[in-house]
């Protein structure tokens, strides 16, 4: 039996329906993302497992109990939120020792776990500091401190790092992995942006419009994606428009050329498909596999340890990205250059 | 190209340093300020402190201790006091039923209207409507009246202190919710949810996070009615034509004539007004200060 | 839940008591005038007295030229301020809350120790003693009026509107008309209704400087007449109603509107 289950959950909000049939078990020390756009109801399903709303349909267990309609002070579980919400009156000691205050532990023991909280986070000498007196960043950090602090049996994070800067952002992500695998706690973790998900996470579940798309690890859901939705909402993705040529052999048609993929098509022949392509796996020239296209170069983008590369082909464009060498030969506008790719490396989703 | 305007309003570059001349443009409402504020109030601060001839003397500022100018700072300091502690309590349980009570969302803008509205009725309709109401003649009493008890043989008389204290909530009870409305909807619904993320019951959030955090602002604003309270005239004057010993009433007094007609007197009353006013004013800002550091 | 909704309801109920009692009270004796029966005599009585409407109408006009003056003397301040002396603000704002610390009867007072004497003699003719009353009313409104102006250019960020006028080459005159004074109608208006609320039933002011208001009106007929105030007071009420939830359908309820003048 999992740790945590959520089993059919769904939410409505008078007419309109936030979350449909969400089903998930989640092993103990496990971080899972929900990843989605706005409104598509992860912060609502975090919510639930928190207790500030109630499903309208489904359950939710925890270690075996039955958490669906408990209030949310008596759930042991910890939350961080997106505005850090520390409390203004407080210094920072006292608000990571608040709740074991609410709990009438004793005074060392709270002393003794603020401290361990603090050095945990790096934040030993700021104990007397208030919340006004802390950057974004360090607010966050007791935060987390903050929620740590009772032990909780799952941690809860509803898009942590979406109000700080990128530096800050990608600093503190890594610190609160370490933290997580260092404590071992299970931890679902709320965001929008699709980096932080695939490198923080042991699992992914991809949300849109309520409903879950896919449920996998990074690996899977980059490589391979269930839905067109989560395809080109997680990384950058090249979608051609062909006809199907020959179904049982894995042929695709495209303008005039022939493309190859690794196995059957679903899709009828005769029929319109598209072959979706990670840029990374498209090489220039004709070494990089079986399958060729050639076309012309519209823009070449120095991003730094990667240049992306778009090439004209007919109607269509396909992005290509090429990892930087001081020796590299950058493509010109406007020439004519030949892309090759293998072809396990693209696959085939139908239209619309 | 376009021909370059040149009337172009160049000192409408807002930014970089500003020169003493920009000065000149506060020059109006810093005339204005002065001639019908500071000088009048100053004039007063002079007078108590001018003898005859001319010269520096404390013997107006002495008598203020005189018994019935004491008496009167008393029930001034009584009334408002009263009125500040008590309209700041049910003040405040309004703006909290108003804006978290869940309530449906008319009310909170209906409820606004009115306190804006009721805290502008202050003076001769706020009397005469009291009058109407709780007065020897007045609707309420006749009504209890013809259920068998005389308010007034009981006691209860609308033209003493309490009667104006009860008067004044009906503007102190809406000034106290038009400043906490705002002050609760600072509350962030986070630190609710945090706390009791955290094991916290309803209580114990509002006796270790909202009510601390709301205190300056609850006292800010239980100063600031003081205030109101103490300055006020023309209620207490509608209600009972000048004869309560309020300080207001006696520098009323003092201005027509009246009475003991000792100029000195009056600028030292006035003066005496001013101390207190200012002190409530400053606490106030100091105390809305701390809040909107916390309540931002 | 539904037991959270228990005591919002009951203080509520509780200050609906406390605030309708006395307006239904008042409105219940203004109707008692004739004998016997509920008619609308004193109001009847009050709209036909002549000095009703000479004393309103006065105030009326009062309140138009502190309106005027205010707006006029106000708006371009605040402007600048904003514009070129922003770290003056702290200043200036600490101007506006000055009229609080000298009550109105502490003003008059002054008012009338300076001005009802050479040099500055001004209580000598009806014309400048209601300039002199003009000035007190704006003194006592000065707050109120400054916020609401206030409040209306930091909304629109008068600054950026300024600069881009300025870059697009347009003169002083032209952004004052096109880019200020539009930008806060709304602000001004409602400036306009707190003062004309704060002005009309003003009593001290207009007692003290001897001026024939709509407030000493009222008072007088306190004395001499029963039910005639009660009318008068439902009337005042309604007019500040009128105002007051004008202002609050204009600003869609953001801004709090603290009344003054007691």
């Amino acid at each position: 039996m999992a740790y945590l289950e959520l089993n059919n959950v769904s939410k409505s909000f008078a007419e309109m329906s936030a979350v449909e049939d969400f089903e998930l078990t989640v092993e103990q020390g496990e971080l899972v993302s929900f990843l989605g756009p706005s409104g598509c109801g992860k912060t609502t399903t975090l919510r639930m497992i928190a207790g500030f709303e109630i499903p309208t349909a489904g359950k939710i267990k925890l270690d075996g109990e039955d958490l669906t309609t408990k209030p949310p002070n008596q759930r042991q579980v910890g939350m961080v939120f997106q505005s850090y919400a520390l409390f203004p009156n407080m210094t920072v000691a006292q608000n990571i020792g608040f709740g074991l205050r609410i709990a009438r532990r004793p005074k060392a023991e709270i002393e003794s776990r603020t401290a361990e909280m603090l050095e945990l986070i790096h934040m030993s000498d700021f104990a007397k500091r208030y919340p006004y007196q802390l950057s974004g960043g360090q607010q966050q950090r007791v935060a987390l401190a903050r929620a740590l602090s009772i032990q909780p049996r799952v941690l809860l994070l509803d898009e942590p790092l979406s109000a700080l800067d990128a530096k800050i952002r990608v600093e503190l992500r890594s610190e609160i992995r370490r933290i997580q695998q260092q404590l071992g706690i299970t931890t679902i973790y709320v965001t929008h942006d699709q980096e932080e998900a695939l490198s923080l996470s042991d699992r992914i579940v991809v949300m849109s419009a309520g409903r879950m798309e896919q449920v996998g690890t990074p690996f899977e859901i980059y490589n391979y994606p269930k839905t067109s939705f989560v395809a080109s909402f997680v990384g950058t993705l090249n979608q051609l428009r062909c006809i199907v040529a020959d179904a049982g052999d894995g042929a695709l048609a495209f303008d005039g050329q022939t493309i190859r993929v690794a196995g059957p098509i679903e899709q009828p022949s005769g029929g319109r498909a598209l072959m979706m392509l990670r840029p990374e796996e498209l090489r220039l020239g004709d070494q990089g596999g079986e399958n060729r296209l050639s076309g012309t170069v519209q823009s070449v983008t120095f991003l730094g340890a990667i240049v992306r590369v778009r090439v004209l082909l007919g109607e269509s464009t396909l992005t290509l990205d090429l990892l930087n060498e001081r020796t590299l030969r950058l493509p010109q506008v406007g020439q004519q250059e030949t892309l090759s790719f293998p072809p396990h490396a693209c696959w085939v989703m139908a239209e619309g | 190209m376009r021909r370059r305007n040149r009337r172009d309003a160049r000192f409408a570059r807002p930014g970089g340093p500003y020169r003493r001349r920009d000065l000149l443009g506060l020059l109006p409402f810093v005339a204005f300020v002065t001639l019908f504020l500071l000088l009048p109030a100053s004039t007063l601060v002079l007078g108590a402190f001018q003898g005859d001839g001319g010269r520096f003397t404390l013997e107006h500022v002495a008598g203020l201790s005189q018994r019935f100018i004491l008496e009167g700072y008393r029930n001034s300091i009584q009334v408002s006091v009263v009125t500040a502690l008590i309209g700041g309590a049910f003040g405040f349980l309004l703006a909290y039923a108003v804006t978290l009570g869940e309530l449906p969302t008319f009310v909170r803008g209906t409820v606004i209207t009115f306190a804006g509205v009721a805290s502008n009725f202050a003076g001769v309709p706020l009397a005469f409507a009291f009058i109407s109401t709780l007065g020897r003649t007045g609707i309420v009493t006749g009504f209890v009246k013809d259920l068998g008890i005389d308010l007034y043989k009981q006691g209860f008389d609308l033209y003493t202190f309490a009667g104006l204290s009860l008067t004044y909530l009906y503007f102190q009870f809406p000034l106290m919710i038009l400043i906490m409305a705002p002050a609760l909807d600072g509350l962030k619904r986070e630190w609710r949810e945090a706390s009791e993320n955290l094991g916290a019951t309803v209580t114990q959030y509002w006796r270790h996070v909202a009510l601390p955090i709301l205190l300056p602002s609850i006292l800010g604003s239980m100063v600031l009615l003081f205030g109101n309270a103490f300055g006020a005239y023309a209620t207490a004057f509608a209600l009972t034509g000048g004869t309560l010993d309020l300080v207001t009433i006696m520098i009323g007094a003092q201005i027509r004539g009246n009475v003991l007609y000792d100029p000195g007197l009056g600028y030292a009353l006035a003066v005496g007004m001013i101390v207190i006013m200012a002190f409530s004013i400053g606490l106030y800002s100091l105390l809305q200060r701390r809040s909107e550091r916390w309540l931002r | 839940m539904k037991r959270r909704r228990l005591w919002p309801l009951f203080w509520l109920s509780l200050g609906a008591v406390y605030f309708f009692l006395p307006l239904v009270a008042t409105t219940d004796f203004s109707l008692r005038a004739q004998r016997g029966t509920l008619s609308l005599l004193a109001y009847q009585r009050v709209l036909q007295d002549s000095q009703f409407v000479s004393s309103f109408l006065f105030s009326l006009r009062m309140a138009l030229f502190t309106i005027l003056f205010g707006v006029l003397l106000i708006v371009p301040t605040a402007y600048w301020v904003h514009l070129r002396l922003p770290h003056l603000r702290p200043l200036i704002e600490l101007l506006t809350l000055l009229p609080f610390v000298v009550p109105v009867i502490v003003l008059v007072f002054g008012l009338i120790r300076i001005y009802s004497r050479p040099p500055l003699l001004m209580t000598t003719t009806p014309a400048t003693t209601d300039l002199l009353l003009v000035g007190g009313y704006l003194v006592v409104a000065l707050p109120y009026l400054y916020r609401s102006i206030d409040v209306g250019l930091r909304a629109v960020d008068i600054r950026s509107l300024t600069e881009a006028a300025q870059s697009l080459g347009a003169g002083w005159g032209t952004i004052l008309m096109r880019v200020v004074f539009p930008n806060l109608r709304t602000a001004a208006l409602t400036g306009a209704l707190l003062t004309l609320a704060i002005v009309i039933g003003e009593l001290t002011l207009a007692q003290y400087l001897a001026r024939p208001a709509f407030g000493p009106y009222m008072n007088l007929l306190g004395k001499n007449r029963a039910y005639e105030p009660a009318a008068l007071s439902i009337m005042s009420f309604a007019l500040t109603w009128a105002a007051m939830g004008t202002i609050y359908w204009m600003t869609r309820g953001q801004q709090a509107q603290i009344g003054g003048g007691h």
